[in-house]
């Protein structure tokens, strides 16, 4: 008899008694966190405490699938080193003196320090930082806008904002929404939705998505379109598994995915592989294309990317063939100073291509319902436009108008300002879920001088952070996913977030905004709980959401209709026309929006400010071409140092090269060696493998070590692996969007005890950093060519 | 039927080497530092002469393996079964797996009782 499950134990309910055990059916997404919300059974007992977590079968986003990071849950809800009350620091910074405080009395330390400043300096002066995208979307920027009245809500200094903002700025720009690959995610019924069919070819540029999960995009959908079929092609420095199983792999030079881009659409047009039909009813500017791609043969990419010229064409030619294929980008795309004209590229590639809004193509996706529960939320309603116009960057950076549901202040133009005071102070920030010193920010120990010299820093998060030690005049414990109400608005389907558990003083980040804002804000913020919060949310949303967050609760998820070939129907401009959200109504090859902004209106290519190309001599001193940033199941970013499990299977940093460039540089599997270049150096652990360019290295990032000491000069050593001490800030391309965390150089050199007796964390913290001259922008950076005109009207595109 | 009857069925041409099917049994069992109940061994990756790729990951039960017994009894699936994320992973009767054989290249079933 074949098995069968026990579908009393496996219910649509949201909520049922399972014996002595409560079983609550909702969905994770921080903290601890990722990119998606995967459906989970969260098993609670009679005291409300979670013993258990299950993925949840009928979730079809995940198919009661889950990665490491949700099964190890109990351990990092229940770490003994979580923070439980709100602390106010009592010795100096990086001392690591706390002394305990009430909810109540941190609100009122919280309301002295806004009011001084803002009085002495305007509302301007406090900046409001998260890490990336996750379950503080709009929270952080909420309490920015409604409880500080600034108009300056960044990313951890994240520079060039480079973490997906820049492709969505360029693809708001150029499409007026952005494209996400089609796994069918959009219906319940998912691989047998109507219509649905998978992709001849997923070409893959910038990311692992395996591993990385990016974007409310789970990975290992490709796993299973490969099932059925779907072949790939692979553009990845390292051999990846999926690139292993690719029918072309590109091992390129990192930095150098924009000229490939370029050679690919050469290919394409050259060859006439491009859809006609779709390029002259749906495309604006591909004569202007067609004309740049001329020069971009592939000989010419392959002496830039070091991938040979066949291998380019054959990529192309495949990925032209594919009825449709689709495009699944990553970060890394956006960690170049030419991130913007390389997703400017692809997108070109993918529209020539009539890929887009196609089953299985690459489709259009918007927050569920209208609801953006993101960076935007609550800026027009409680920053007035003479506030709005002192967001930091924009003079810099004028495309960030343009970010849509990603616009930020500018990260690197914040930094900047902290340390010139121009065009006026920084006197706060308020750091919640992000840990910018451990990863995120470039230049990690430029970064530290610029924090240090706020007047007043509040950190809020889950454990006390290296960033939290080194920084914070206050410490706030927040809440984990299992603790709190929320809702992920973030793509489809809309999930509601159920608190099932609470944590000695901890509050979810829906109730930190609720005690915040109805403190500073009392008259204009009308939420008085999280319930009512979450209500507003739903209320807030542009498409009619057909629930209330309570009966959202009980539903669990909710699907909006979401037919294919919307720039068909007239669904995707306000004025109900045919059409794309840009001026022309097409996919604008040439961007009329860049050329109002000065910028190139056409995809180009930059080559990486630091590289063997752009600089031979330097190269000959840092002689491996360095990337970083990729991603390992066990960690998000920098979290999950301290669970025990995770550090079992991935103990410590590890830089990955190949067999020969260890042997070059007599070094072997397991030694710990200094990675340095002219910025700074840190150390981490060799990991030969054959699956790099022996050119090339690949760094780990995020590292810190909660079991080192929390003072000064070790906080929990995070500058000492720390790859962002070679990385840089205030490197940016043209628009103020890409920064060049996967393309610098570098040398390694073996750890001894004597070339190690000044660690990376005493020569930041004590002995004024690593010395050489940070780069700052300079005035003529400012983009004053702006044509207003063309623009007008077309502030946000949402 | 008896636990006996039922096999593990991996096909591992698509197994992506991402530890879940490792730490849910971890988890399930509650097993120390150093002890597993499955093990991901890894062949690769290593270039072929015709210039391919081998990289082949291969969930391997240990003796610690007792198929989830208890969870069995109750109607749920293995915990690896249920969380493995490529969803390459079948507990069922030899009968029901061994059907799909033929359709699967690269597929093993485990008798692990």
């Amino acid at each position: 008899m074949a098995f069968k499950e026990n579908p009393d134990l496996y219910r649509k309910d949201w909520r049922w008694q399972e014996g002595d055990l409560t079983v609550t059916r909702t969905c994770h997404w921080s903290a601890p966190g990722c990119h998606d919300s995967c459906g989970v059974l969260l098993y609670t007992d009679k005291d409300d405490n979670l013993v258990k977590i299950e993925g949840d079968p009928n979730q079809t986003y995940n198919n009661g699938t889950l990665c490491m990071r949700c099964l190890n849950m109990l351990e990092a809800v229940n770490h003994p080193e979580r923070l439980k009350y709100p602390m106010k620091r009592a010795g100096e910074r990086g001392e690591d003196k706390w002394e305990r405080i009430s909810w109540e009395e941190a609100l009122d330390i919280i309301e002295e320090n806004v009011r001084r400043i803002q009085k002495e300096y305007g509302p301007e002066s406090i900046v409001g930082m998260m890490g990336t995208g996750r379950n503080c979307n709009w929270a952080v920027p909420l309490i920015t806008y409604a409880g500080f009245g600034s108009p300056n809500f960044a990313l951890g200094f994240l520079s060039g904002d480079s973490c997906m903002l820049p492709r969505a700025a360029i693809s708001a720009a150029v499409m007026g929404d952005l494209p996400i690959i089609d796994a069918a995610q959009f219906w319940p019924e998912r691989y047998d939705h109507e219509g649905w069919k998978r992709p001849d070819y997923i070409f893959m540029v910038g990311n692992n998505p395996l591993k990385s999960n990016g974007d409310g995009f789970l990975g290992h959908w490709i796993v299973e379109m490969m099932k059925m079929g779907t072949k790939l092609i692979v553009s990845d420095p390292q051999l990846t598994w999926l690139a292993a199983k690719a029918e072309v792999w590109l091992q390129g030079r990192p930095g150098t995915d924009g000229a490939l881009a370029l050679a690919m659409i050469h290919v394409i047009i050259e060859e006439d592989l491009y859809d006609h039909e779709f390029v002259e009813k749906w495309t604006y500017g591909f004569d202007q294309l067609t004309e740049c791609v001329k020069e971009w043969t592939p000989e010419k990419a392959e002496e830039i990317t070091w991938i040979p010229a066949d291998k380019i064409r054959k990529a192309a030619r495949l990925f032209a063939s594919g009825d449709p294929s689709s495009l699944q980008w990553g970060v890394a795309v956006d960690m170049n100073v030419g991130g913007i004209p390389q997703a400017h590229a692809w997108i070109a590639m993918n529209a020539i291509c009539g890929n887009i809004e196609k089953p299985g193509g690459n489709l259009i996706a918007r927050d569920a319902y209208g609801m953006v529960l993101s960076y935007p939320y609550g800026y027009d309603k409680y920053i007035p436009p003479e506030m709005q116009a002192k967001r930091i960057g924009l003079d810099f950076s004028p495309l960030h108008r343009f970010a849509a549901g990603a616009a930020t202040a500018h990260g690197d133009s914040i930094l900047q300002c902290i340390e010139t005071d121009k065009p006026y102070p920084i006197k706060m920030i308020w750091f919640q879920s992000t840990n910018p010193i451990a990863n995120m920010a470039g230049e990690a120990p430029r970064v530290y001088d610029a924090i240090n010299k706020m007047d007043f820093v509040v950190v809020v998060d889950v454990f006390k952070t290296p960033t939290a030690v080194a920084f914070a005049d206050l410490v706030l414990p927040a809440a984990m996913s299992c603790e709190r109400n929320s809702i992920r608005g973030w793509w489809t389907p809309t999930r509601a977030i159920t608190k099932v558990t609470s944590y000695y003083e901890a509050k979810s980040d829906e109730d930190i905004v609720v005690a915040v804002c109805s403190r500073l804000n009392p008259e204009n913020f009308k939420p008085r709980t999280d319930i009512e919060l979450l209500e507003e949310a739903v209320e807030n949303g542009i498409d009619n959401p057909p629930f209330t967050y309570a009966e959202l609760t009980k539903m669990v998820d909710s699907w909006p209709e979401r037919p294919y070939a919307m720039h068909e129907k007239g669904l995707l401009r306000s004025d109900g026309e045919p059409g794309f959200n840009t001026p022309t109504g097409k996919i604008e090859l040439y961007s009329l929006v860049l050329e109002a902004l000065g910028d190139p209106a056409l995809p180009y290519y930059e080559e990486p400010r630091e590289s063997p190309i752009s600089t031979p001599d330097l190269y000959e001193e840092y002689p491996l071409v360095l990337t970083t940033g990729h991603r390992s199941y066990e960690f998000f970013h920098s979290e999950h140092r301290q669970q025990p499990t995770m550090r079992e299977f991935h103990p410590w940093p590890l830089v990955e090269m190949h067999p020969d460039t260890a042997k070059k540089y007599g070094v072997k599997d397991g030694d710990w060696v200094w990675i340095e270049n002219t910025r700074g150096r840190c150390r981490q652990v060799v990991h030969e493998t054959p699956t790099m360019d022996p050119r090339v290295l690949n760094a780990e990032h995020g590292w810190w070590f909660p079991e080192q000491d929390a003072a000064e000069p070790s906080l929990f050593g995070v500058f000492d692996s720390n790859i962002n001490n070679l990385t840089n800030q205030c490197v940016t391309g043209a628009t103020g969007y890409g920064a060049p965390y996967k393309s610098q150089l570098c040398k390694i050199y073996k750890c001894t005890e004597e070339n190690s007796e000044v660690m990376p964390g005493k020569q930041v913290t004590e002995l004024g950093g690593f010395k050489y001259d940070r780069i700052q922008y300079t005035d003529d950076a400012v983009h004053d060519n702006t044509n207003e005109e063309m623009l007008e009207g077309r502030k946000y595109v949402y | 039927m008896s636990i006996k009857d039922y096999g593990l069925l991996i096909n591992y041409d698509f197994c992506t080497g991402c530890h879940t099917c490792e730490i849910a049994c971890k988890k399930e069992h509650d097993l120390p530092e150093g002890q597993w109940g499955i093990r991901v061994l890894q062949d690769g990756p290593r270039e072929k002469e015709d210039g391919t790729w081998e990289y082949t990951y291969m969930p391997l039960p240990t003796t610690l393996c007792d198929l989830c017994e208890e969870r069995v009894e109750e109607g749920r699936l293995p915990t690896c079964v249920h969380h493995c994320q490529a969803r390459v992973m079948q507990f069922d009767t030899y009968d029901e797996l061994a059907k799909q054989l033929p359709n699967m290249p690269r597929t093993v079933i485990y008798a692990v009782k």
